[in-house]
């Protein structure tokens, strides 16, 4: 069998995002690579880890998906590393795929390379594009850069693909199913060396910044604990919500529940004021969504460019006071 | 307990970053450099570890001469000792044959834990530290925040999405990758800077922990390096900062409607 494998991870029983824009991405590597192996059609089948099958035929058939394949084994219900990487080691021996897709969440950058590892391959993580080759982009240096990466050998290509990059289709009017089918991996409870608990949140949140209609962020530019009045004091003059990129609230200058990105909440106010924040990738997912985006930065190759509508390319202790000074002017 | 910490040392966040003449790298000369910010997370939990339980923490880097500055910043802080792993071309390793040089360095050391940042600020792969894990054998955990000693091994803080946490239990040894925020990062103190001269730093090569032989080709290559394209077209509002923020009233007001 030469395909393409595609890891879906589902959330509350349905496949997320991440996993069908995933789906789109094998669909779009189809396009790039030899359309058969061996006299084999390349084809695209999804690996579901559920306890039972869903009814996930339709949906993945009409998104392009030849087969899907249910990993089912009860040490497979609750996840770990373990479980995983021998799981899918199995199927991908039996399978032998070109290529292995998954989503880039938490959950696969913990198991996904240690699988590739085992098979003597290297995880190609959080890509971004790919092209003709192929070829695969990823993001180097915090977003400033892009790194196109190439994949040799007989073994299968293992890759990641970060969540946004590829546009999940929505389903079209075809009426394939994909054909449906169980896999039952040995594993013994001996393998599993991890114990997971279950899922808690943290503090509990007592500012929702996803209902803020706007927002003045502050990142690591502000320097200095001493200097966070400054945007705070911009933040009052706007009637805006104060929030910060990660480093803010690691280093203790303003609190969790105040952290946009990946790791905090996520927001979409008409406006996001991006003061001293490069724009990495984990904050961008956070913020991208926003209206309209403002950036602060005395660095022009900051990515947080490449998302914003309006920038001012300065030292924000002269460009803060001076947005301040004309606020106040405006509302006379 | 005996940790070893995996620290890298990457570019300056500060740092101007150029793609080199090949169009394959960044250009290395005079760029500044400095320890990757979860590397230095994951040698603070060590160094809590080690006060709180006694033992010995032991840091870990391969790359070029330049490391060592990184190494005794290390050792400023608190490691006991270090190994060097002199390898000059580690853009032709991929990440599975830069993991199987620091499992190679820390294999003899048995260590009871071993601790890395989860990602790295250059290259971004985040993986070195689970790779590690599987070449040696042993369990890990990743994205961690906090780590405990328990009777049987260890209990560990693990961040998931969106504020969502969980909490796993495994046996020792382990190897844990280490999410920033979890603890305040200490400054090296002048005593530590002057202590850190005398600590043993081992040298080792590339060639001596993983034989030419043994050197697989590189699965995965990076063939070139790009500026990333634009995602919209920015508006730039220059001027003096005066200028550029009253240019910026205007537009939030009459164009965006925002204000």
């Amino acid at each position: 069998m030469s395909g393409i494998l595609v890891v879906i991870e589902l959330r509350e029983g349905r496949i997320s995002r991440i996993s069908l824009e995933a789906v789109a991405a094998a669909r779009a590597l189809l396009k790039h690579v030899a359309a058969s192996v061996h006299g084999v059609a390349m084809t695209v089948s999804a690996i579901v880890t559920a306890p039972i099958g869903g009814p996930f035929g339709e949906q993945l058939g009409s998104l392009g998906v030849d087969r899907v394949v249910v990993l089912s084994h009860p040490l497979l219900h609750h996840y770990t590393a373990d479980g995983y990487t021998l799981a899918i080691e199995q199927l991908i021996q039996s399978e032998s795929p070109a290529y292995v897709v998954f989503p880039h969440t938490y959950q696969v950058r913990d198991y996904a390379p240690a699988l590739a590892a085992r098979l003597g391959q290297v995880l190609i993580s959080d890509v971004v594009a790919l092209g003709e080759g192929p070829v695969f982009t990823r993001q180097l240096m915090q977003g400033r850069l892009n790194g196109n990466y190439r994949h040799s050998g007989d073994g299968p290509c293992f890759i990641s693909v970060q969540a946004g990059a590829f546009r999940a289709e929505a389903p079209n009017t075809s009426t394939a199913v994909a054909e449906a089918s169980i896999f039952t991996p040995a594993i013994d409870p001996s393998q599993i060396r991890t114990r997971p608990g279950e899922p808690f949140r943290g503090s509990s949140q007592t500012i929702d910044l996803g209902s803020a209609q706007l927002i003045v962020s502050v990142g690591r530019g502000i320097k200095d604990a001493e200097n966070i009045p400054i945007v705070q004091e911009l933040a009052t003059a706007l009637g805006a919500e104060l929030a910060a990129s990660r480093p803010i609230c690691d280093n203790g200058w303003l609190p969790m529940d105040r952290q946009v990105g990946s790791s905090g909440q996520t927001v979409s106010p008409k406006l996001y004021l991006a003061i001293g924040i490069s724009g990495a990738i984990q904050h961008l997912v956070g913020m991208k969504g926003s209206q309209c985006i403002v950036a602060i930065n005395k660095d022009p190759d900051a990515p947080i460019f490449e998302v914003a509508d309006y920038g001012i390319v300065g030292d924000l202790f002269e460009v803060v006071p001076a947005l301040i000074a004309a606020l106040k002017s405006s509302k006379g | 307990m005996k940790i070893i910490v995996a620290i890298k040392q990457v570019p300056d966040r500060d740092a101007q970053i150029r793609i080199d003449s090949a169009g394959t790298w960044i250009e290395e000369s005079n760029l500044q450099y400095a320890l990757n910010e979860s590397d230095a997370y994951a040698l603070e939990e060590a160094l809590q570890l080690k006060e709180k339980h006694g033992g010995e923490v032991i840091v870990v880097s391969a790359g070029p001469e330049r490391i060592g500055q990184t190494i005794r910043e290390a050792l400023a802080k608190g490691a006991d000792r270090a190994i060097q792993i002199d390898c000059d071309n580690m853009a032709d390793r991929d990440a599975l044959g830069v993991a199987r040089l620091l499992a190679a360095a820390m294999q003899p050391e048995n260590p009871d834990l071993i601790l890395t940042g989860l990602q790295s600020e250059d290259l971004g792969l985040g993986q070195t530290g689970v790779i590690v894990a599987e070449l040696l054998g042993l369990p890990h955990a990743t994205l961690i925040l906090h780590v405990e000693k328990t009777e049987t091994g260890l209990t560990v803080k693990r961040e998931l999405e969106e504020g969502w946490f969980q909490s796993i239990e495994l046996p020792t040894p382990a190897v844990l990758t280490i999410q920033s925020g979890g603890n305040k990062l200490r400054y090296a103190t002048l005593m530590g800077i002057k202590r850190a001269k005398t600590k043993d730093v081992r040298r080792l090569t590339a060639a001596e922990l993983v034989p030419s032989n043994q050197t697989a080709v590189p699965v995965v290559t990076l063939v070139q390096v790009t500026l990333p394209p634009k995602q919209k077209s920015t508006q730039i509002l220059s001027g003096t900062a005066k200028e550029a923020a009253e240019a910026l009233v205007e537009k939030l007001k009459f164009e965006m409607r925002v204000l």
